[in-house]
């Protein structure tokens, strides 16, 4: 257990050295210029707009690191031919790919947590500086604590991107895993009419064969509550537990396949 | 070595500087020798709002956003051209959008149906489209009793079928959800029939529950049209009466004013004078006042 948090202690620091910290600054101005502009050209909708811009641009950046952090993770480690050295002292393949793994997640959910405090900042300015018969016809507060299920929902989501990346990355080249990573995610988000080929007016045979895909890759429909948390309706907490628990099955079965692909690689 | 690195940083500094003003100089001539392309005709690449719910990959929300700012864009900025040039056809595709993207976009219903309904040229003049997106609304959110008064509003005010405009507000009023005034809302257009009072109850409802700031400034103005309505409704008799005295129609109020048959210059009630024609002897808001032009009718 302890190397596994050394592992990911040392993945944490890489990423902050590797200047990541640098795209909540990016998103800080983005909410906050955003905000301001949106209030000319919208009908009244700036509070919702930047309520969904948020949590869009956390949800893509958050992507974003994960795919291009978490092909590395493996990667890196064989070009600088530190794996060798790494391996040698008592840590087991799984651990390493544990370790690597959580290293990143941890990147994302802090990076997340910082995200949705400049959120809230921002929202919190614009709830104030509204007036109150304007906020009359709000569907929800604009810190409506709500919110923060999106913002759980979608480090779920980055749970599973990086599950994914590190496992192409554990047999494949960093562009290719890249490509899967990618691929696997917008695969994700089509999932629901995978499973309903028919309607679409597919022959049974290739209908059979879309409702195996759906089941084999994770359906990331569930995980995107934005428009519903936005709109002030209710997510239960039943919904949070299957969507994440069924990705985290999903990324349990990607950490331990990723530990036998890399059981089998040759670093002697 | 180090006055050398000096110098060398030193002219770093200054290629940066010079290229940098040579950059932004080029540009500006660019600026000012080219004309802006702007495309003839709005387009909309990707038709079905089913494929581009899709494409989006979950990011359904802030793409019915774009949308959304895109309509009210469009809408705006189409109202703004000369007359001859208007064309609003891009209007409901865009919103159709907007709620296939975010089915609950409740302001996309509600004032895109007012925006459709506007008649041309102020708008597309389409009630069958804005009751076609209000029925969408209803599909989405069966409890929005605002959707069947909006619904009812439309067929009273641009189709003038009160009937139908009855049939909305009973419907709505079956809502648990619904305000108690729906159902004689209803009994009142029915009675009513053409007059103005049902549709002042209308509006007047409207400008207190409508949610978003820019409904109930549309509602209030609809207001200010009727009570515009409604004075000139009195001058014009008093324009006829100057003519059966001078057998011919006035050129201009002061000739009113000096034959006493009016005080002061009328203004309508965002304060500008009503217009006067000296042919016709007709009265109507004039075309700087933002009530033009009047709806006469109901």
């Amino acid at each position: 257990m302890t190397a596994v948090l050394v592992l990911a202690r040392g993945v944490f620091k890489d990423s902050i050295r590797d200047r990541v910290p640098y795209n909540l600054v990016f998103f800080a101005v983005l909410l906050m210029a955003a905000s301001f502009l949106l209030a000319q050209l919208t009908a009244g909708q700036d509070v919702k707009i930047i309520k969904d811009l948020g949590l869009a641009a956390a949800s893509l950046m958050g992507v974003l690191i994960a795919v291009f952090f978490g092909i590395g993770l493996v990667a890196k480690e064989v070009e600088r031919r530190s794996i060798y050295s790494l391996l040698s002292k008592p840590i087991t393949r799984s651990q390493f790919i544990v370790g690597k793994y959580l290293g990143l997640v941890f990147t994302l959910i802090a990076n997340l947590a910082v995200m949705a405090i400049a959120y809230y900042g921002v929202l919190a300015f614009l709830e104030w500086q509204t007036p109150a018969n304007v906020k009359l016809g709000w569907e929800a507060a604009a810190t409506d604590p709500m919110l923060l299920k999106a913002f759980a929902l979608i480090g779920v989501e980055l749970m599973l991107v990086t599950a994914l990346a590190l496992f192409f990355s554990t047999f494949s080249t960093t562009f290719l895993s890249a490509a899967l990573t990618i691929a696997v995610y917008v695969i994700g988000h089509f999932s629901d009419d995978l499973r309903t080929l028919e309607s679409f007016g597919a022959s049974p045979a290739v209908a059979m064969i879309g409702r195996a895909l759906y089941y084999a890759f994770p359906n990331l429909a569930p995980l995107n509550v934005t428009a519903a948390v936005v709109h002030g309706q209710a997510v239960t907490a039943q919904h949070m537990l299957l969507a994440s628990g069924s990705i985290g099955l999903y990324v349990a079965v990607l950490l331990v396949a990723s530990t036998l692909i890399f059981e089998r690689r040759d670093f002697k | 070595m180090a006055t050398q690195d000096r110098s060398r940083r030193a002219l770093h500094w200054i290629a940066f500087v010079v290229l940098l003003v040579a950059a932004i100089g080029t540009q500006t001539v660019i600026n000012g020798a080219f004309e802006r392309f702007t495309p003839t005709q709005e387009v909309q690449w990707v038709r079905s709002p089913g494929v581009m719910r899709r494409l989006v990959l979950g990011f359904n929300s802030i793409a019915a956003d774009i949308y959304w700012i895109r309509a009210v864009q469009y809408y705006g900025s189409t109202k703004l051209l000369k007359a001859e040039e208007k064309d609003y056809s891009f209007l409901f595709p865009l919103l159709d959008h907007t709620t296939t993207l975010d089915p609950r976009f409740n302001i996309a219903y509600r004032f895109g149906a007012i925006l459709l309904s506007e008649g041309y040229p102020n708008g597309p003049g389409r009630p069958d489209e804005a009751i076609t997106l209000l029925e969408k609304g209803i599909r989405e959110s069966p409890d929005k009793w605002e959707y069947y008064l909006d619904a009812g509003f439309v067929e009273y005010w641009w189709r003038r079928d009160t009937k139908a405009a009855a049939d909305w507000f009973v419907r709505g009023s079956k809502l648990s959800t619904a305000p108690n005034w729906l159902q004689p809302l209803a009994a009142s257009v029915l009675a009513e029939g053409g007059d103005q009072l049902a549709a002042r109850v209308l509006w007047t409802q409207l400008a207190q529950t409508a949610e978003q700031e820019w409904m109930r400034r549309t509602a209030r103005t609809r207001l200010q049209q009727l009570d515009a309505e409604a004075v000139i409704g009195q001058l014009q008799p008093i324009v006829n009466t100057f003519y059966d005295k001078a057998n011919r129609f006035p050129t201009e109020w002061d000739e009113i004013i000096r034959a006493g048959l009016v005080r002061g210059i009328p203004l309508d009630p965002t304060g500008v004078p009503y217009a006067l024609d000296p042919v016709s002897g007709a009265v109507e808001v004039a075309k700087d006042s933002t009530l033009y032009p009047l709806r006469r009718g109901l």
